[in-house]
């Protein structure tokens, strides 16, 4: 057994171990030993279908990549930051555009810090401190399996000494597995998180509303939840995709930023979101210090432009904006909208990856790679923004994304 | 090998001002003339230029969790382009910058050396990172201690060795430089709503005061002989009236000595300078706190500067970045760290006409006019109080009372009588301010080889168009503005990087980290720290912090 | 048929198997749809029987069963078969809405496509 740091979700749970000889494991949850068990893997770098060295196929990228207008180089989040660095600077240098897989996810929720900021903390902080942990429109159990054991419902810490020191709340449009572990479940209909967070604010500021229900919750178990809310010493909204994905997106994370801001005048709350891939907030950070923006980045007049409008990979796509694209560890064709992915299969789309996807069926180049946290090495965020060097546990014949990603932009140099 | 020729020489540490010299590099040090074959030497003909050492920045937030979620706040920020891709980066932002710009703004202003102020122990790796993508500065980063459960725990017990063995685990874990404390107890209390208000209160659950830990904190950093004292940001940040709680804090001091530094820096004195008792009546307590300063030998200041214009305020004091929230209605991010701190972020604008804005302004100046000039370092807070790019600008103003007349007209009048500004007389010299941006920050941290030019320095040099034998400052306020925007050239490690204010290659600065664990048993606090996190970390304690491989530079300098 | 709002997202199944997307195992994780149990019987539903759902965006086929969601809502786990019918427009924010795009849903004999011939490439 060897001390594992896990590579699946942005729990990164760095007190796993995994033993690759026998491929079994302590402590994983049933992602994270899915992660580290063996499986299918791409068995070598092609170009067109055709078996090639690594060389030929960093050359032939390089290539694609130079010789486009404005390629789009995306995905990122479940690759170590030393690679996404070289990302940054190789789509600088070819002019291309900049997207990771928080526009497709958690990146409704950038949009709300730039309107509003977000009041957070650490995974640490709900551990030690948080008397209320609100789900909303998230399912820990299915999505972060570990993170009620390890960071909220269940953690114990500084002030919580037992789960009965706590209350948790979930809050979803289904009854999802996660419902089940709630003190409290409110169910709600679909799309209508912001008026739902509208009438909390109007109820935690003292003002009485006129519905006798909103969005399927009655008015009083509103009203309950809004008292339990400032009744709180220590509180915690930990939000999902069922915000940033549903009918009002940003509007709705803004909207429960204020909430938050509004309940701190009265005690403590925090809200963070609960990130999906290992190193998808990585993703976002190492563009933030080295080109000033997260995501939706585009370098063609030299200097980098932020417009998720224009330059996410979904809307680049649906305009068929790009005429060529890098997939770092990611696999769009399998998780865009189908109009998005129809343009993927006319222009040259280049793979880099462990593991054989819907991508790979539609890519030109296809370069495989060493697993992160298994056969190579890096830091990576873990969802709340803490970084954790993830584990080389074996070696491997495989390129590390890090690796990869640098010869290509040694290549591209070389012909700028 | 460098032959930097004919050039006028200010350098304060060796006490040269403005003698027509010579300064020969080799091998990225400044060696003696015989040190060198001059027919192998690149000649750089600064005749009539002023020669000095590259410039020091010992408090600027450049790095880390902090900016970075500034930036991505304030995507505003990032329409400023610097510098287009080509063969070095795009180089973006207005106040706040990204990392690559960060490290030519400073080259382009002759600085060659940039502390990070405030590192949340368990963001060290996040601060590393961006500071290994900050290009040519030399850095190092201030690793937080004064609201980490440990060393309350330590405070309280009293225990020195114990604290001693923790402040030595803890750089070596973040390869950090030195103890920075902000708000001390303070930032806890915010984790129940509140705050801490004076020295005496306590913090909540655990029976220990800021008193007690400063002094602790001062006391282990003096006894396990750290390059850099204690560096803090004093309670009540912001607050009215806090001036008088600056002034106790300094005297905490008074009695504990180290023969080769000060004792305590006190960081942006300008924030907690202030008298009166509500933004009302509020004025300036710049003037009492400058006699304090002046009056004890053992404890140094940073001005924090504000700049007129756009800023970002950043700080680990989470409660006050709260109550700027309320009172600007701006956005806000606050983040609170396990058991280590917090911190908070908020965007603010310095109006010249709003009263308190213009208050600021003029604290930060008299500060810088008052103290005397090896005891107050030039810093604005970078962004806290503004851009550092504008630092020629309070070099001016430090040096011509002309200038600032002509400022004084534009700001609100409300500062004629809240603050001594307009009456100050003081002009510093070129010598004075040249101490203040090299030597004194260079001394202030502990750092033997920078902020001068003698022997065996290291080769940081800036060359500007100004001759000190020429130039009247107190007249010539613009051409001092001017000139030191555009250096004619910045040397690092001896290498050209900028040249008549263009930036001619990137290289990569070192960060020096400081390791003290052999002068303290860290093996005391094993237990207490497999407990530490056990019970509290979601991180094992075997995955916390930075190890030295991961950084592009690392320079460990071990204290004997 | 009846009229549906649909949502999509994880499940513990797709994402155990979502780094191996040709496996039986992912094709079952994410090739159906979860309905109440009214509608189920309003469709006429049986175990194994399959429904076209249908959007503005696009129609698939996948398998029914019966979940714990409200009536007139169904769930389809994030991947192929739910980005066929989910929606592209992002309202500028790059987002498209993978969650509550209105719909109907009727039972149908057509089979439920593999992974391959769903993206055109068999």
């Amino acid at each position: 057994m060897a001390d594992a740091v896990c590579t699946f979700c942005g729990n990164v749970c760095d007190d796993v171990e995994f033993d690759v000889n026998t491929q079994k494991g302590k402590r994983l949850c049933a992602l994270g030993l899915a992660k580290f068990r063996e499986k299918e893997r791409i068995k070598s770098p092609m170009i067109n279908g055709k078996e090639v060295s690594y060389e030929e196929a960093v050359e032939e990228t390089a290539e694609i990549l130079v010789n486009a207008k404005k390629p789009l180089l995306y995905g990122w989040s479940s690759t170590v930051n030393e690679a996404i660095r070289y990302g940054i600077i190789l789509t600088e240098k070819v002019g291309g555009v900049y997207d990771q897989c928080s526009s497709v996810c958690h990146a409704p929720g950038t949009l709300a810090i730039i309107e509003e900021g977000i009041p957070g903390g650490s995974l640490g902080t709900a551990k030690n401190r948080a008397d209320v942990i609100v789900f909303w429109g998230c399912n820990p159990l299915e999505a972060h399996p570990r993170h009620p054991a390890r960071y909220s419902a269940m953690a114990k810490g500084f002030l919580i000494k037992s789960r009965k020191d706590r209350k948790i709340v979930v809050v979803d449009v289904r009854k999802t597995k996660s419902a089940a572990m709630a003190d409290k479940f409110i169910q709600i209909k679909p799309g209508y998180d912001y008026a739902i967070i509208s009438a909390l604010r109007a109820l935690v500021k003292g003002e009485d509303i006129e519905a006798r229900e909103v969005g399927g919750v009655p008015k009083e178990v509103l009203a309950e939840l809004a008292d339990m809310m400032k009744s709180a010493n220590y509180g915690v909204i930990f939000y999902g995709l069922g915000i940033t994905q549903s009918r009002g997106r940003d509007r709705n994370v803004e909207n429960a930023v204020k909430l938050i801001q509004l309940l701190n005048r009265h005690t403590r709350w925090v809200i963070w979101p609960m990130r999906g891939h290992y190193n998808v907030v990585g993703a976002g950070e190492i563009p933030a210090w080295e080109v000033g923006f997260q995501y939706a980045i585009d370098f063609s007049r030299g200097y980098p432009r932020f417009s998720p409008a224009e330059f996410s990979a979904v809307e680049m796509l649906l305009r068929k904006d790009c005429d060529a694209m890098l997939v770092m560890s990611s696999d769009p064709a399998a998780h865009f909208p189908w109009k998005a992915v129809e343009h993927m299969k006319n222009i040259p789309v280049i793979q880099i990856d462990p593991f054989p996807n819907m991508t790979t069926l539609l890519s030109n180049v296809v370069i495989p790679s060493a697993v992160a946290g298994i056969e190579a090495e890096g830091n990576v965020y873990r969802m709340d923004g803490i970084v954790l060097r993830v584990k080389k546990l074996v070696d491997s014949e495989y390129w590390s994304d890090e690796k990869i990603v640098h010869e290509i932009l040694k290549a591209v140099e070389r012909r700028l | 090998m460098l032959w930097i020729k004919n050039g006028i020489v200010v350098d304060p540490k060796n006490g040269i001002d403005a003698e027509r010299m010579d300064i020969f590099v080799k091998n990225g040090k400044i060696v003696n003339e015989e040190d060198v074959r001059k027919e192998d030497c690149r000649v750089i003909d600064a005749n009539n230029k002023l020669v000095v050492a590259g410039g020091v920045d010992m408090h600027a937030h450049i790095a880390g969790s902090k900016i970075n979620v500034g930036r991505t706040m304030r995507p505003e920020e990032m329409r400023v382009v610097r510098q287009t891709a080509g063969k070095l980066r795009a180089s973006m932002g207005r106040v706040l910058l990204t990392s690559p710009a960060i490290g030519y703004e400073y080259a382009r202003m002759g600085y060659t050396t940039a502390v990070e102020a405030a590192t949340p122990p368990i963001g060290a790796p996040h601060t590393h990172e961006e500071l290994d993508s900050i290009p040519v500065v030399d850095k190092a980063s201030l690793t937080v201690f004064g609201n980490w459960h440990p060393v309350f725990k330590y405070a309280a017990d009293r225990d020195r060795e114990k604290m001693k063995a923790f402040i030595a685990w803890a750089l070596e874990r973040t390869k950090g430089f030195g103890v920075k404390v902000v708000n001390p107890g303070g930032v806890e209390a915010w984790m129940y709503g509140g705050n801490v208000r004076n020295l005496d209160d306590e913090v909540p659950k655990w029976s220990v005061t800021p008193r007690e830990i400063i002094t602790e904190l001062v006391n282990a950093n003096e006894e396990l002989n750290l390059p850099h004292s204690v560096h803090l940001h004093c309670n009540n940040l912001g607050v009215p009236g806090n001036y008088q709680t600056t002034i106790e804090t300094i005297k905490l001091v008074s009695g504990i000595r180290n023969d080769s530094r000060q004792v305590l820096h006190v960081t942006h004195v300008q924030f907690n300078a202030y008298a009166g008792s509500s933004w009302r009546d509020v004025a300036s307590g710049a003037a009492e706190i400058a006699k304090v300063v002046n009056s004890m030998d053992n404890v140094t200041i940073d001005m924090g500067q504000a700049i007129f214009g756009h800023a970002t305020a950043m700080t680990s004091d989470a409660p006050f970045q709260f109550t700027l929230h309320k009172l600007t209605g701006s956005r806000w991010v606050n983040k609170d760290t396990e058991i280590e701190g917090g911190a908070g972020i908020v965007p603010i604008t310095y109006m010249p006409k709003n009263p308190v804005h213009a208050l600021q302004w003029a604290i930060g100046l008299e500060l810088g006019l008052l103290v005397e000039s090896d005891r107050v370092v030039l810093s604005t807070d970078y962004p806290n109080g503004g851009p550092y790019t504008e630092y020629p600008y309070v070099m001016a103003m430090l040096m011509s009372r002309r200038m600032r007349e002509k400022e004084l007209d534009r700001v609100s009048p409300y500062v004629q009588k809240a603050t001594s500004l307009p009456a100050i007389e003081v002009e510093k010299t070129l010598y004075e301010v040249i101490e203040m941006t090299r030597s004194l920050p260079a001394r202030v941290m502990g750092l033997e080889s920078k902020g001068h030019l003698g022997t065996g320095a290291d080769a940081d040099i800036a060359i500007y168009n100004l001759n000190p034998n020429d130039l009247d400052p107190a007249s010539q306020y613009d051409v001092v503005n001017r000139e030191f925007r555009v250096p004619a050239y910045t040397i690092k490690d001896g290498e050209i990087i900028v040249k008549d204010g263009n930036l001619l290659k990137e290289t990569w600065g070192r960060t020096y980290w400081v390791d003290a664990r052999k002068k303290a048993s860290v093996d005391s606090i094993d237990s207490d720290l497999n407990e530490f996190f056990t019970e509290y970390y979601t991180v094992r304690r075997e995955n916390y912090g930075v190890a030295e491989y991961w950084m592009r530079k690392p320079e460990r300098l071990e204290v004997n | 048929m009846i009229e549906v709002e649909v949502i999509t997202g994880r499940t513990i199944d797709q994402g155990k198997t979502v780094e191996e997307k040709f496996s039986e195992e992912y094709f079952n994780a994410v090739n159906y749809c979860e309905i109440n149990e009214q509608d189920f019987k309003k469709l006429g539903l049986r175990d194994g029987d399959r429904v076209r759902v249908k959007t503005d965006f696009g129609e698939v086929v996948v398998y029914a069963k019966i979940g714990d969601v409200p009536e007139g809502v169904i769930f389809i786990p994030m991947g192929p078969y739910a980005n066929r019918i989910t929606s592209d427009d992002t309202d500028g924010t790059g987002m498209p809405r993978f969650k509550g795009i209105i719909g109907e849903i009727e039972k149908t004999d057509e089979p439920v496509k593999s992974v391959k011939q769903l993206l055109g490439v068999e």
